[in-house]
């Protein structure tokens, strides 16, 4: 998951346009459609991390609400640039989030993932989850029967996608791993003698 | 649902300022971004949307959106936004808050708003313990949950909250899981076009005081059937199910009751009344 995308030799749009007259119209919204889907992938990835972070600024583990601000700045980018590839000036509208494999959305980790007390590592590894669920949403759009700029541009983001697992376990591979006893707390919130 | 917004809603205008001070993975945070979600969906504006919720940590949720918001007393929620809706039919009126607050000390409450079938939405977010206070049971706690505070559990039935709808007259009645955001978000759409009272239950785990709870990821699944319109069909597969069926259950046709209009008082309408 660098922080920027790959660039590319063409902007999706200029792909589209090169396909033959005929097919071109129902290429290209079939492309819009598809950008349209991976926009709102970015988006609620970005704001499912800067709701993680909120939550940890409240549990007061600053270092992990720091590691998920930078997550969720990340895919802002990720958002940002299809905006730019595609040519529009503001956020499309009618984009909505959408599950996939399971009930949560293709690049968004589950609240019930966090826990006050996790760590970097833990952290990391939602964004490992995501990053691979990306990957194979992409590369399973590639396979679809949908017109050449579509798979196109879904096989190059599920390249992207895999590009981005191998960082994130590079950097997973830089955090300490968390102890067995991770968890414990001499005074958890639950208590109530 | 009138007002039109002259600029495209995202979820985020809908979300303020005002950050959640819930348990990391509770529930209710999944809940808030559906919530969020929904009213941007409906392209409703923030000033046309009012949220009442009782007390409770999920009560706490108007202060967290940018809409109209009134965290009342305990177990109240209902009334104070049934009597809302009823002077302002204008506004998309949602009540919310917990298990605790909406089945106990709001119970009768409760009922007595599925009967007047107001045309409004509640969502209960039921995580089955009074999780503010420190892991009480409440009426949907399951008679054998052990705890510290009931060793070998209270030993009493659960409240069915689903069934206790139907029977008293709620003209949509919906189950969801605060893990399946983008499915709760569709049901809250759904509970806020279908006229009259609508209520959703959502299972929303407490991982403080009831940590085994998120293992409800692994038991809910999408109701076999269709949404009924039957009462009798509705009331069957009610009685009947696990607690774990997600989607809507039933959908009623009941006409809202919504009360003509009264005549406003003018302010010297008012003043006779005092004078001596």
């Amino acid at each position: 998951m660098s922080p920027v995308r790959t660039p590319r030799k063409a902007s999706r749009r200029a792909a589209a346009k090169r396909a033959p007259r005929a097919a071109h119209a129902a290429a290209n919204a079939k492309l819009e459609a598809f950008m349209k889907q991976a926009y709102a992938m970015e988006l609620e990835a970005a704001e499912r991390y800067a709701e993680f972070a909120d939550q940890m600024d409240i549990a007061n583990n600053r270092e992990v609400a720091q590691l998920f601000r930078k997550l969720a700045g990340i895919e802002g980018k990720h958002a940002a640039q299809i905006l730019e590839q595609m040519g529009w000036k503001q956020a499309p509208l009618g984009v909505q989030p959408f599950r996939w494999e399971g009930l949560e959305g293709v690049e968004t980790g589950e609240h019930l993932e966090m826990h006050y007390l996790m760590k970097p590592f833990h952290a990391l590894s939602i964004a490992l989850k995501n990053e691979d669920r990306a990957a194979r949403f992409f590369a399973h759009v590639a396979r679809q029967d949908l017109p050449k700029a579509v798979r196109e541009a879904a096989a190059e983001m599920a390249e992207e996608e895999r590009e981005h697992v191998r960082w994130v376990k590079e950097w997973i591979a830089r955090v300490p791993q968390p102890g067995a006893d991770w968890d414990r707390d001499p005074d958890p919130p639950n208590v109530n003698d | 649902m009138t007002a039109m917004p002259a600029v495209a809603l995202t979820p985020q205008t809908f979300k303020s300022d005002v950050k959640p001070v819930w348990c990391p993975g509770c529930g209710d945070y999944t809940v808030l971004s559906a919530i969020t979600k929904a009213l941007a969906k409906l392209e409703l504006a923030p000033e046309s949307v009012a949220l009442v919720s009782g007390i409770g940590c999920s009560s706490r949720i108007p202060a967290y959106t940018t809409c109209y918001g009134f965290h009342g007393v305990h177990g109240r929620a209902l009334p104070a936004a049934t009597g809302l809706k009823v002077a302002r039919p204008d506004l998309t009126v949602i009540a919310a808050g917990g298990d605790g607050d909406g089945y106990s000390i709001g119970g009768n409450h409760f009922l007595h708003a599925c009967r007047r079938n107001v045309d409004l939405t509640y969502i209960v977010m039921d995580n089955r313990v009074y999780g503010m206070t420190k892991g009480q049971p409440s009426p949907t706690t399951e008679p054998d949950w052990d705890s510290k505070l009931t060793p070998e559990g209270t030993g009493l039935r659960e409240f069915h909250p689903l069934v206790i709808a139907l029977a008293s007259g709620a003209n949509f009645i919906a189950r969801t899981f605060s893990g399946d955001p983008n499915g709760t978000a569709d049901l809250i759409v759904q509970a806020i076009r279908n006229p009259g009272f609508s209520f959703i239950e959502v299972l929303s785990p407490c991982v403080t005081f009831r940590p085994e709870q998120r293992g409800w990821k692994q038991l809910v699944r999408p109701s076999p059937v269709e949404p009924t319109d039957d009462p009798g069909r509705a009331a069957r597969r009610l009685m009947t199910d696990d607690g774990f069926n997600l989607g809507v259950l039933y959908k009623g046709t009941r006409k809202p009751y919504q009360p003509a209009k009264a005549p406003s008082a003018k302010p010297a309408d008012l003043e006779r009344e005092f004078v001596l």
